[in-house]
């Protein structure tokens, strides 16, 4: 057993998990999961549980079964098996330590990357089962503390991070003089009633990594658009809720969220680089509230950028010269095909390009994603070495000259930087808008 | 209150402002904001190196400010905008800024006659409401948010958070740290969230949705909760003749509407919001998904046939309250749909509809590749603009006026126009 | 033995076929209602084209990733599935019963032929159980139930192995062999095997959302 299986074995403790469970009773376990059993599974629970043949095909898809060293209680299938299968079979009669391993398994060891579901024969959707025990852990107070704060906070906020709604505009017209310094005149326009583009982000940024919001309004500045971000809460595009299984407030935040692009009157959403999100509001969100598409269009920043290289909107002075590999994020990419804009926008804004294997629609998540990086510092190490794959690709484009990593997505950056650092691979982590920032044409004033 | 039998009402062009020659006075020139009345525009103007002011009409405010933002006219004809001078900040209303500043403030609301003006404010990380220039009170709360205004303004509540909690202490907060204050004093009872909050058209009650716990929701009226619970609640309304409170709530998988914690509506929903009350309360009508995918309005539990796949928003009740209009979208092209009759014309955007007094008129500001127009009776004007704003009609019903920008670049000007409706239905 | 022998071959059989096609009805049925009431997504975003484009590439084998990833396994479940149905369904013994019973009758192949997929279904068994012994991962998520199915797979085609070659006790091979058939028969709508048919609602749905919502490929 190597370091790796040691750390996993180990029981961490995790405040969310351990108190909530202190509050259950078997018989409380039995009656939450029939009743949840009664009102919300279906004819897709039951199939893609029992109708497993364990083939075992899907293992090789997860990444934490290949960096677990082929452990099978990491395989897809596996997850099922030690979860929602036990629970089936046993009616909901299980113990209390039954369900905190389960909310373990369900929160920290799945992306809901749906890597798996390509590689299972039938289409069996093991993070849709994952999402259904979460569900079932939320009903039942156990889910992992720094994910359900998280939770809390979109339901108070609307956002993330508890940013309160003055430390929001706060922070936009702060980054506005801050990009002023270097841009004369450059605006961010705040509540642009008929602007062409609302600009939504997630909760960290305006907290933690506000020079993405510079950068952005360099851009949307240098190629002249028509643009705008609330005032209000529903700027944050970001979804914890969805993660946690909170169906509610998940679709309370997507209301407030697609309410005001339709309050802005604009033509469409462009969302910031972040996976979960897009996939909150482009697939997830939208359904819980009755829309079958997103009401108001919405476009990732990939293919924002892609739109406007194409259409030679903002100009590249010099394209950016260290290697870069492409890290593919699972929801935009596995969720919305955007694997060829993406390399559209690195060759034109860099000269040289490696490519990890496997990639495109068919890469391995970062794991972070799926809310694992929101369940905070307790998860982390296992998050880490459960990606082992995903540091040997890393290594291999390395070893081919990358010497920058282009990830367009928030959790994939968490993911990643804690992989790189961990271990120690040497390698420049950038999203696209820093590249796009750094090598291209800017105005001196607008 | 209504003040438009005061307005200019002969027909005829007139223009206002230059708007087109304001970029040569200002080196920054943002949006405009025109009044109700149509006699003026303004915007945010920088007036020097850091130095910003409001331009009307093609003067700026003598006043000037480091920052300045969310101009809004209030329904009165006043022009509001918020502004900061070394990191202090305030209201200005026309030009004039309020004694009292505040370490932010925002989101700046009206009651219907214009006369109160309310903002939500933050002073030394704790947060208050701020009406006409004054503190809600001497209370001051760990945050702030859903702000909702009586109808003759002597009321305000807001969501306030009661308790301190540490970020991560997912148990106190689970243990209900939420209330509603009105006028700076909090409701005995906390909850684990409380959000849009509705007063009765007596000012005299107020009515909110909230979470008792992680999975159960409520309507909460002066405090009280309803003894039904649900998996979840939109915001619910007082029936404008007396003081019943009805919300959309889900059951069962599907959202009906409720009545003081009964059910009222038999149809079920794939959703259901933004319901409200004709102006007699006579009629409820609400946003609907009678199934998943589709929308349309819901009236007094019937829906319309028709149905679109995008959304439906901007519901409006013509005074008499008689009839209903509203928005409707489908493959991103924008109807106006009157008493569930969508309009022939489809737009790449539309605005809210106005009905005109009496109730036989419905007028509409339309976008359709970059030009704007007003749509009356399915019938658009000969002309566009650059830009319009929503049209209004004469307390007579025989007029209509336009407030629109038109012409290019440096030519653009401002124009009032009013139209004798024969001429534009004629 | 005789008594037996008709039972078997009779009204056990007619049972048998029964509850195989009913039971095929019901539970394509009643999941459709189910699905229905729970899971409506799945007639919402449902595309005959995106369905079949990913059935297409799940059926054949090496037309998708993992099916190339894994050569053995695919050559060995695809002449295994293959065999179970032609084997059966145009074997002399099989079809001349048809022909007796009800005068109707279609191709069929010389025993020989019979024999090899017959020998090869068998093989595929022994290679899908040593996998299940031996690959770890497989071995994990195993539960007596797929031993057992496999084993109900397996029997009527060693059963009627052994009767067509007359071996020592063949008139109880032929017996068992009926009833083995006739158990697999209702086995496959009631147990996992029912994947003969909820494999294309299964895949069809995945292939749907994946082609219509999210534009990647899920092969
Ligand atoms: C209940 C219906 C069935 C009846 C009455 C039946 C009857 C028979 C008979 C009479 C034979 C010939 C044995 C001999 O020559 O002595 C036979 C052979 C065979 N049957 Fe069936 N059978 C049935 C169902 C099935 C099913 C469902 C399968 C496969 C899934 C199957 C697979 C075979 C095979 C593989 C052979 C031997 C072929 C060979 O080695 O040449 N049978 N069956
Ligand atoms: C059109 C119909 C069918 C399709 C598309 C289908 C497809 C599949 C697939 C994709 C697998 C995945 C595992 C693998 O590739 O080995 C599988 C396994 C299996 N199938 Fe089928 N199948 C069909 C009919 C049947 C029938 C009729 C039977 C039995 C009478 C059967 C018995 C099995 C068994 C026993 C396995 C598990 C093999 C193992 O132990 O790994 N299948 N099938
Ligand atoms: S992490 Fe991805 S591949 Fe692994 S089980 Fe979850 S969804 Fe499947
Ligand atoms: S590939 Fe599909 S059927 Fe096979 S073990 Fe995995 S989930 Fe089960």
């Amino acid at each position: 057993m190597n370091d790796a299986t040691a750390v996993e074995t180990k029981q961490i403790y995790d405040k969310g998990i351990e108190e909530g469970a202190a509050r259950l009773t078997p018989e409380k376990i039995k009656q939450v999961y029939q009743q949840m059993m009664s009102a919300e599974a279906g004819a897709r629970l039951k199939t893609y549980v029992q109708n497993c043949v364990s083939c075992g095909l899907c293992s090789e898809a997860c990444h934490f079964y290949l960096s677990y060293d082929r452990d099978p209680r990491f395989s897809p299938a596996g997850k099922v098996r030690q979860t929602m299968a036990e629970l089936m079979k046993k009616k909901g009669a299980v113990s209390v330590e039954f369900m905190k391993k389960t909310s373990e398994i369900a929160s920290t060891e799945c992306n809901l990357c749906k890597r798996c579901a390509q590689y299972c024969p039938f289409g069996l959707d093991v993070a849709f089962v994952m999402l259904f025990v979460r569900r079932l852990c939320h009903k039942l107070g156990i889910s992992p503390q720094y994910i359900q704060d998280t939770a809390h906070s979109h339901s108070v906020t609307g956002n993330q991070m508890w940013v309160k709604e003055d430390e929001w505009v706060d922070s936009l017209q702060w980054q506005e003089e801050e990009a002023q310094e270097e841009i004369e005149n450059l605006r961010i326009p705040v509540e642009k009633e008929g602007a062409e583009i609302f600009y939504s982000v997630i909760g960290p940024e305006p907290k933690f990594r506000a020079q993405l919001i510079y950068q952005a309004a360099v851009i949307f500045n240098a190629a002249g658009l028509n643009w705008t971000m609330p005032a209000t809460p529903g700027w944050d595009n970001s979804d914890m809720a969805m993660y946690t299984g909170d169906n509610e407030i998940m679709a309370r935040i997507k209301r407030m969220h697609f309410e005001t692009a339709m309050r802005l009157k604009v033509k469409r959403v462009v969302m910031g680089e972040c996976g979960h999100a897009f996939r909150s509001i482009y697939d997830v969100g939208n359904r819980a509230l009755g829309w079958r598409m997103p009401p108001v269009e919405v476009s990732h920043s990939i293919e924002f950028f892609y739109e406007l290289l194409r259409d030679d909107k903002i100009k590249i002075a010099e394209k950016y010269k260290p290697t870069v590999t492409i890290h593919d994020p699972c929801n935009v990419v596995r969720g919305r095909g955007l694997h060829d804009m993406l390399r559209y926008v690195v060759h034109a804004i860099c000269e040289n390009v490696v490519e990890m294997h496997p990639n495109r629609e068919h890469n391995y998540c970062c794991s972070a994603g799926g809310g694992v990086i929101n369940c905070g510092p307790p998860w982390k190490m296992k998050r880490v070495n459960g990606n082992k794959v995903k540091a040997q690709q890393l290594f291999a484009a390395k070893s081919r000259g990358a010497e920058t990593c282009v990830a367009p997505c928030h959790n994939c950056h968490g993911g990643l930087e804690d992989i790189i650092h961990h271990n120690e691979i040497g390698m420049d982590l950038k999203f696209l808008g820093d590249i796009i920032y750094e090598v291209m044409e800017k105005p001196e004033r607008v | 209150m209504d003040r438009s039998q005061d307005w200019n009402w002969n027909s005829g062009k007139r223009i206002i402002a230059e708007f087109g020659k304001w970029e040569e006075a200002f080196d920054w020139v943002e949006e405009p904001y025109v009044s109700p009345d149509g006699d003026k525009i303004a915007a945010v103007v920088k007036t020097g190196e850091m130095e910003f002011s409001v331009c009307v009409n093609g003067s700026a405010w003598e006043n000037t400010f480091d920052k300045v933002w969310y101009v809004r006219f209030a329904p009165d004809g006043r022009l509001t905008a918020i502004v900061s001078d070394t990191g202090a900040w305030t209201l200005a209303i026309d030009g004039n800024a309020w004694e009292e500043t505040f370490d932010y403030i925002w989101d700046t609301r009206f009651t219907p006659d214009g006369q109160t003006i309310v903002c939500n404010a933050q002073q030394g990380m704790q947060y208050l409401l701020v009406k006409n220039g004054a503190p809600w009170g001497e209370a001051t709360f760990a945050n702030i948010g859903h702000t909702a205004v009586s109808p003759d303004g002597s009321r305000l509540a807001a969501v306030v958070q009661t308790e301190d909690f540490n970020e991560g202490d997912i148990f106190k907060f689970q243990e209900g740290c939420y209330t509603v204050a009105i006028n700076g004093h909090a409701w005995e009872r906390n909850f684990v969230n409380a959000w849009e909050t509705s007063f009765s058209a007596n000012n005299q009650h107020v009515a909110t949705e909230v979470r008792l716990s992680l999975y159960d929701y409520t309507i909460a009226v002066d405090g009280k909760i309803w003894s039904a619970t649900y998996p979840s609640v939109w915001k619910p309304v007082f029936n404008p003749r007396d003081t019943t409170v009805t919300a959309p709530v889900k059951s069962a998988g599907a959202w009906i509407l409720a009545c003081d914690g009964r059910p009222l509506w038999t149809n079920k929903y794939a959703q259901l919001w933004h319901h409200m009350y004709s102006p007699d309360g006579d009629k409820i009508a609400a946003i609907a998904a009678p199934k998943f995918g589709r929308w349309t309005m819901a009236v007094d539990d019937q829906p319309w046939s028709v149905t679109f796949g995008d959304f439906v928003s901007e519901a409006v009740f013509s005074p008499d309250g008689q009839r209903l209009a509203c928005i409707g979208v489908d493959h991103k092209k924008h109807r106006i749909v009157v008493d569930g009759k969508p309009w022939s014309g489809d737009y790449d955007l539309a605005w809210q509809p106005v009905f005109s007094p009496d109730g036989q008129h419905v007028a509409a500001r339309v976008e359709k590749d970059g030009l704007f127009s007003v749509v009356v009776d399915d019938q658009p004007l000969k002309e566009s603009y650059r830009r319009c704003w929503d049209p209004v009609f004469s307390p007579d019903n025989q007029h209509l006026l336009v407030r629109a920008l038109e012409g290019q670049g440096a030519d653009t000007v401002y124009t009032r126009t009013v139209l004798p409706l024969s001429e534009i239905l004629g | 033995m005789h008594a037996i022998y008709n039972f078997v071959s009779g009204p056990l059989a007619w049972v048998a076929f029964i509850l195989f096609f009913g039971g095929i009805l019901y539970q394509l049925i009643s999941r459709a209602m189910l699905a229905r009431k729970k899971d409506h997504y799945v007639y919402e975003y449902w595309s005959f084209f995106y369905a079949l484009r990913s059935i297409a590439h799940w059926i054949f084998p090496f037309a998708s990733t993992n099916s190339r990833n894994r050569p053995v396994l695919t050559i060995v479940t695809f002449v295994f599935h293959i065999c179970i149905f032609v084997a059966p369904l145009f074997l002399f013994a099989h079809v001349s019963l048809i022909y007796e019973a009800f005068g109707i009758s279609w191709w069929f192949m010389p025993d020989g032929v019979a024999d090899i997929l017959t020998l090869l279904v068998i093989g595929a068994c022994i290679f899908f159980l040593v996998r299940r012994l031996v690959q770890p991962d497989v071995k994990y998520l195993s539960t007596p139930t797929d031993f057992i199915l496999l084993g109900l797979v397996a029997a009527p085609f060693v059963t009627g192995y052994w009767a067509y070659h007359q071996w020592p006790g063949n008139e109880f091979m032929t017996i068992l062999h009926m009833f083995s058939a006739e158990v697999l028969l209702v086995a496959i709508p009631f147990t996992k095997l029912n994947h003969m048919f909820l494999f294309f609602f299964t895949r069809g749905y995945m292939g749907s959302e994946f082609g219509g919502v999210r534009f990647a490929r899920d092969w």
